[in-house]
């Protein structure tokens, strides 16, 4: 089976973001970077698939040269093979329809039965690249999933998350699937792993390479902007409620509740 | 001289470190409490490849290099120190079969070894031959195509649990002195082998330390590891490699003391500040790293002259002697800064002061250490 993972590399979310002076977007330099979590069930549920039916785990990246890492991290799990895309006329100005469109050009030339996203990136929280891209190539899309099962080898019923509880779904590969907590648990990467991620193939390709001009899925093909990013406002202190009795308090409490957070 | 990690180490650190924060952290608590051996743990380091990082890749194992054992075992050793000692013994019973072992030797045991099927152990200690492993008393006597092996040995490092240990035996009489002692490679399953008291410890009560009896414990001759007379020169290789494992396991444990000491000195208000703002406690913090440092690079230092192939007996005893008592002021320190909270069992501290004190004793004391060091820098002259 041809399996594809898509990947994409966000700040660790231990990182302290700060917001940079133009008020655009974050400061990259002190950011350590991992693999977007929700990519890493996707990475984990395409090794899995792999085990099952035997096949080829190609990971597809979007990123500049430090993506390498993460890339070499999910070969280390067990991937065969990856793709990066690494252009400068993408970086900081290519929305998730770019992204899409981007992928879906990589994607003509790598053969697919079954392609795993992370629902959403952990930066930008977008959760469209899939569903675009999915749109894109005309192929189903079975997005938040948090359970998998192989009908056969054509047939994937999975579990979805919706609001209020699950839906379960039956669709004929190929298909593209966001994966969501729950769905699995990633394996590390083990040493003898990490020792052949090294020799593994990585392909790197430009824009030109893949023949897609600029002005598609750069600055200029955007159809989103980000305008203003900005940090959550910190939080308030607590306020204590005094008073001589809980009677006293309780009223007072009734009363701030009332007039000040206006919620009762 | 310029420490550059590979990528590969990076990731080997970074793999470590995440699933000793993920998997041993949550449970290190309860595990030191209850005195419980850690065996779902160590079934998945195994799977990783953390038992035999160093057994070429035909043997099962991904021979990564001391170096990135060391960083491996500072990433365990954080969360658990027990399991890091755990997992420097098994690491250091596949040495000597790498070296010494025959190809049926290395199938049969380094293999499994290496895919962590079973644990290894390592016995040189006896009632009366600690620091003196010339003195070792263990008597094995040739008998047809066997030994017959009968001695104790003492403090044995995974003994109750071990699928396969090194022995370190007397072969010929006490006179022939290091040359009559030899390796054994020996199964709990021959007759004979029994295991005796398993040690109360003050701390790694999460690791196994058991004594082990031989009584007319038969071993196949084909189980004599190197030559007869070998055993010496396998004792102190092993020691020597084994001596960065428990510098890098008291890394470990010096890191954990400082980011605790280090959060809770921010939390704690005395006096109507936090207790960082008081220069007594910046002084302890400062210490705590700069000798933290110091002992880094020292271990580092002997694991790479390690894995370039070069001599590093005394740059490893030097790293196991400042690494072991730098963990043991560290660790004082922490509870210091902790106060009475630093002496309760609630808080990671109290364990790791515990856990700590054995590093200057065990894998040749800090004095053998010395000793060690000295007869380098004088025999040359």
């Amino acid at each position: 089976m041809e399996i594809v993972a898509l990947m994409k590399q966000v700040p660790d979310t231990e990182t302290q973001i700060k917001v940079n002076a133009e008020g655009t977007w974050i400061v990259e330099d002190e950011i350590k970077w991992i693999m977007n979590p929700y990519c890493e069930f996707g990475v984990e549920e395409a090794l899995r698939t792999k085990e099952k039916f035997g096949g080829t785990v190609t990971v597809v990246c979007i990123g500049p040269a430090r993506a390498v890492e993460a890339i070499r991290t999910a070969l280390a799990m067990g991937a065969d093979k990856a793709v990066q895309v690494d252009d400068p006329a993408i970086w900081g100005a290519s929305d998730s329809l770019g992204t899409a469109r981007i992928l879906a050009k990589v994607l003509e030339e790598i053969p697919f039965d079954v392609i795993f996203a992370g629902k959403q990136a952990i930066d930008d929280d977008m959760a469209q690249t899939g569903p675009a891209l999915a749109e894109l190539l005309g192929i189903p899309q079975l997005t938040f999933v948090n359970g998998l099962e192989w009908v056969d080898e054509k047939t994937i019923r999975v579990n979805r998350q919706v609001e209020g509880g699950t839906q379960v779904v039956e669709c004929k590969l190929p298909a593209l699937i966001t994966c969501q907590k729950g769905l699995n648990e990633p394996r590390y990467a083990s040493l003898p792993g990490i020792m052949k991620a090294k020799r593994k193939p990585l392909d790197t390709k430009t824009l030109s390479d893949l023949g897609l001009d600029p002005s598609e899925v750069g600055k200029a093909g955007q159809k989103t902007e980000i305008l203003r990013v900005e940090l959550p406002p910190p939080r308030q202190a607590g306020k204590i409620i005094e008073g001589e009795t809980p009677e006293e308090k309780a009223a007072e409490l009734a009363r701030l509740l009332r007039e000040e957070a206006k919620v009762i | 001289m310029l420490f550059q990690l590979t990528s590969e180490q990076q990731m080997i650190q970074l793999m470590a470190r995440e699933f000793s924060r993920r998997e041993i952290e949550p449970i290190a608590a309860r595990l030191d409490r209850e005195g419980a051996f850690p065996w779902e743990i160590l079934k998945k380091m195994a799977q990783l490849g953390l038992m035999g990082m160093m057994v070429p890749e035909e043997y099962g194992g991904a021979n990564v290099g001391t170096v990135s054992y060391s960083l491996a075992m500072q990433e365990i050793a954080y969360a658990c120190p027990s399991t890091a000692v755990t997992m420097s013994v098994c690491n250091l019973a596949c040495e000597p079969l790498v070296v010494f072992g025959t190809e049926e030797q290395k199938q049969r045991y380094l293999v499994p070894l290496a895919k962590g099927e079973i644990l290894g152990a390592f016995a040189v200690t006896e009632p009366g031959a600690g620091s003196d492993a010339a003195s070792v008393r263990s008597r094995a006597v040739v008998q047809g195509d066997h030994f017959v092996l009968n001695g104790t040995k003492l403090f044995i490092t995974n003994g109750s649990y071990a699928g396969i240990l090194v022995v370190i035996v007397r072969t010929k009489e006490q006179e022939a002195g290091h040359r009559g002692i030899s390796a054994l490679l020996v199964e709990p399953g021959f007759p004979g082998f029994s295991v005796g008291t398993v040690e109360e410890k003050m701390g790694l009560r999460a690791s196994n330390t058991a004594e082990i009896l031989f009584e007319d414990c038969i071993v196949p001759r084909e189980n004599l590891l190197g030559e007869e007379g070998d055993g010496f020169r396998i004792a102190m290789s092993a020691l020597d490699s084994g001596r960065i494992g428990i510098a890098s396991q008291s890394l470990g444990m010096a890191r954990a003391c400082i980011d605790e000491a280090v959060v809770y000195s921010k939390q704690r208000k005395q006096f109507g500040k936090y207790i960082s703002n008081f220069q007594a406690i910046q002084w302890m913090l400062a210490d705590s790293v700069t000798e933290f440092e110091a002992a880094k690079f020292l271990t580092l230092h002997a694991a790479s002259l390690r894995d370039e192939g070069k001599p590093y007996t005394k740059e490893a005893s030097m790293a196991k002697l400042f690494a072991s008592e730098m963990v043991n002021r560290v660790a004082f320190r922490a509870t210091q800064i902790f106060g009475g909270y630093g002496y309760i069992k609630d808080y990671k501290v109290e364990r790791i002061y515990r856990d700590a004190r054995v590093t200057t004793v065990y894998e040749g004391t800090s004095e053998v250490q010395r000793m060690v060091i000295a007869r380098q820098i004088l025999k040359g002259v």
